[in-house]
């Protein structure tokens, strides 16, 4: 008798089965994947832990930049600067202060998000080029700063350390325990990060970096957002700036550097600029493959006489700098966007082609 | 009198763009500013909506100033820019564009009455809803820069050459809802190189030449002038 329907009826709520269907299934595979994540202290190597607690901090700053330079288009050389900032911050504050760790990270993101806020003042005259060099001054009067300024407080080149956090006495001093912290911020700050895409402000944001002029014209005050982005780009940095100095117990002028910075350009380039999942993507392929050349650095150096000393150094650079042309040639709007047509075409399947 | 500019004169750096200019708009006209090329309407659109600031003299709208007032704030007073080119957000959809339009507002209801009213204007825009507007045709890009600027639900609504690049018949299309937006009590201030449609549909006529204007009248007017057929319409 189902012949006799009128066309289309089926269709409709197959297509609706389908949907909520594969959102279940979404749901579901995302929650097994943290649950993995979660657990690899039980069944993964030191190394593979060590590395999934980098990348997710890793990640979190990116995500921060996606913000700025992803979302609003504003061009920034300073953000690792902001981690040093954010590490800074939230060691004195444990250090000095006695403050429990977790009081200190969202205070040391915030007074983070304040600096960049400043150096991103530059941004209600110039764009482009000159806003990136107005940036790279971030780069170059912090850590000096850090260097120079109140040498008993900041101790100078020898930088601060840190003692391992701590809650309701269970002491995070050992990678395998650190992972729950970084994973669990990451979780937050993707939250965030995803809601502010889609976001009223995540909307200014977009029109400020696509059509500055209709953006004002329809009421939206360029120099407003372009300071909430330098500030939230600034706050994901110190986020991240400080879980860096709790899991590597140090922090100084020179834990992150322009280099870095330049890295996690590279990152959200190669991850996708704009697009939520840009930051995870990019952050993890680029790490994965710059410690991949740290360690096949010593495998080749036989091969490389010239810069077999240096090989380990050498490599890493050399690697970022291929993998970043291969983006910019092949794939210019990162793998956010492939993500994109996989999952398009895997809700047509079986029609694909 | 809505809109009284009393001798602005922009500049660019050291170059003057606008030399002096005065005119005003009523309740409920349209008004249009002719003029070649290069003659300054744009610049006096966005000397009016705060892009630009005049170095000299001054905007009054509902007799408060607003020659100092930076763009976001002359939108919230009810004076909207629908701008040169469409400048409509490429990656955004039609819908997602008209939502922006509403930006500084937040009365939920009227705002979907608005986006009724937009639709019932622009049919075209509705069928398109979920299209990126980069996609969208000229004619469509161009329907769509004036939506937006509806959705702000402006008193003022500032249109610059909506009918630039477009087909004869879309020309008509526009021209006919630029008339029907004015019937809806939108108060236009048109700007134009097409002066032949622009003088039939408005009230009264500006003619704008390197800065200055040089002549104004009824649309009627100067749609009978010689010198204006001559120089703006083509005809001898
Ligand atoms: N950003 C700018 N910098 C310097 N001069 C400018 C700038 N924008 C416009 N001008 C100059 O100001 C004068 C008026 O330009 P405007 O854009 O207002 O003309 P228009 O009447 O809108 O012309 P069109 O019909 O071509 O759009 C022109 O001489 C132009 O060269
Ligand atoms: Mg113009």
């Amino acid at each position: 008798m189902a012949v006799l329907r009128p066309a289309g009826e089926f269709d409709q709520s197959y297509a609706y089965d389908m949907a909520t269907m594969r959102r279940r299934w979404q749901w579901l595979a995302l929650a097994g994947f943290l649950a993995l994540l979660y657990a690899l202290p039980a069944y993964g190597s030191p190394s593979l832990v060590s590395f999934v607690n980098r990348a997710a901090m890793i990640i979190i700053a990116v995500q921060g930049l996606n913000i700025l330079t992803g979302y609003t288009g504003q061009i920034s050389l300073g953000q690792a600067a902001f981690m040093i900032t954010g590490g800074y911050i939230a060691v004195l504050l444990v250090t000095r202060l006695d403050w429990n760790f977790f009081l200190a990270l969202p205070v040391a993101a915030i007074g983070a998000g304040l600096v960049g806020l400043f150096f991103g003042l530059p941004s209600l005259r110039v764009k482009g080029f000159y806003l990136a060099m107005s940036t790279l001054a971030a780069q170059f009067i912090i850590p000096w700063f850090l260097r120079n300024a109140f040498p008993e407080v900041l101790n100078g080149a020898q930088g601060l350390n840190a003692p391992p956090p701590e809650l309701f006495g269970v002491v995070f001093n050992q990678p395998g325990r650190f992972l729950y912290i970084s994973l669990t911020v990451l979780i937050v700050t993707t939250v965030v990060a995803h809601n502010i895409g889609r976001s009223r402000l995540g909307r200014a944001f977009v029109a400020i970096r696509d059509q500055d002029l209709a953006a004002e014209l329809l009421g939206i005050n360029p120099f407003k957002y372009k300071l909430q982005a330098f500030f939230l780009a600034a706050v994901y940095a110190g986020l991240s700036g400080a879980l860096f100095a709790f899991h590597l117990r140090h922090v100084n002028s020179e834990t992150f550097s322009l280099n870095d910075s330049v890295i996690l350009l590279g990152m959200l380039i190669a991850g996708g600029l704009g697009a939520s999942v840009g930051p995870i993507l990019g952050a993890v392929l680029i790490q994965g493959i710059l410690e991949l050349a740290t360690m096949a650095g010593p495998a080749v150096s036989p091969f490389l006489p010239s810069a077999a000393a240096g090989a380990v150094q050498a490599l890493r650079p050399l690697f970022f700098g291929v993998v970043l042309m291969v983006f910019l040639i092949f794939e210019p709007r990162g793998l956010a966007h492939r993500w994109s047509l996989i999952k398009a075409a895997w809700r047509l399947r079986p029609f694909s082609h | 009198m809505l809109l009284h500019i009393d001798s602005i004169q922009t500049y660019y750096g050291s170059i003057q763009a606008l030399k002096g200019i005065s005119f005003t708009v009523d309740q409920g006209e349209i008004v249009t500013l002719i003029g070649a090329n290069g003659a300054g309407k744009t610049t006096t659109l966005h000397t009016l909506s705060g892009i630009l600031h005049p170095r000299h003299g001054s905007i009054f709208f509902e007799g408060q100033p607003i020659h100092t007032m930076p763009p976001h704030a002359v939108v919230r007073l009810g004076i909207a820019h629908s701008p040169e080119g469409r400048r409509v957000f490429g990656r955004l959809t039609v819908a997602e564009n008209l939502d922006m339009g509403a930006f500084v507002r937040r009365d939920k209801a009227a705002i979907k009455q608005d986006l009724d009213r937009v639709y019932t204007l622009f049919p075209r825009l509705k069928e398109r809803q979920k299209q990126l507007a980069g996609t969208l045709s000229g004619g469509e890009q161009q329907m769509l820069a004036m939506g937006r600027a509806l959705m702000a639900s402006p008193r003022l609504l500032l249109l610059d050459e909506p009918s630039m690049g477009l087909a004869p018949i879309l020309v008509d299309l526009i021209f006919e809802t630029i008339l029907e937006i004015n019937k809806q009590g939108v108060t236009v201030l048109l700007v134009e190189q097409n002066a032949l449609m622009a003088l039939s549909i408005a009230s009264r006529a500006y003619v704008l030449e390197t800065g200055s204007i040089i002549l104004s009248g009824t649309g009627k007017e100067l749609l009978n002038n010689p010198d204006v057929m001559k120089a703006y319409l083509g005809m001898e």
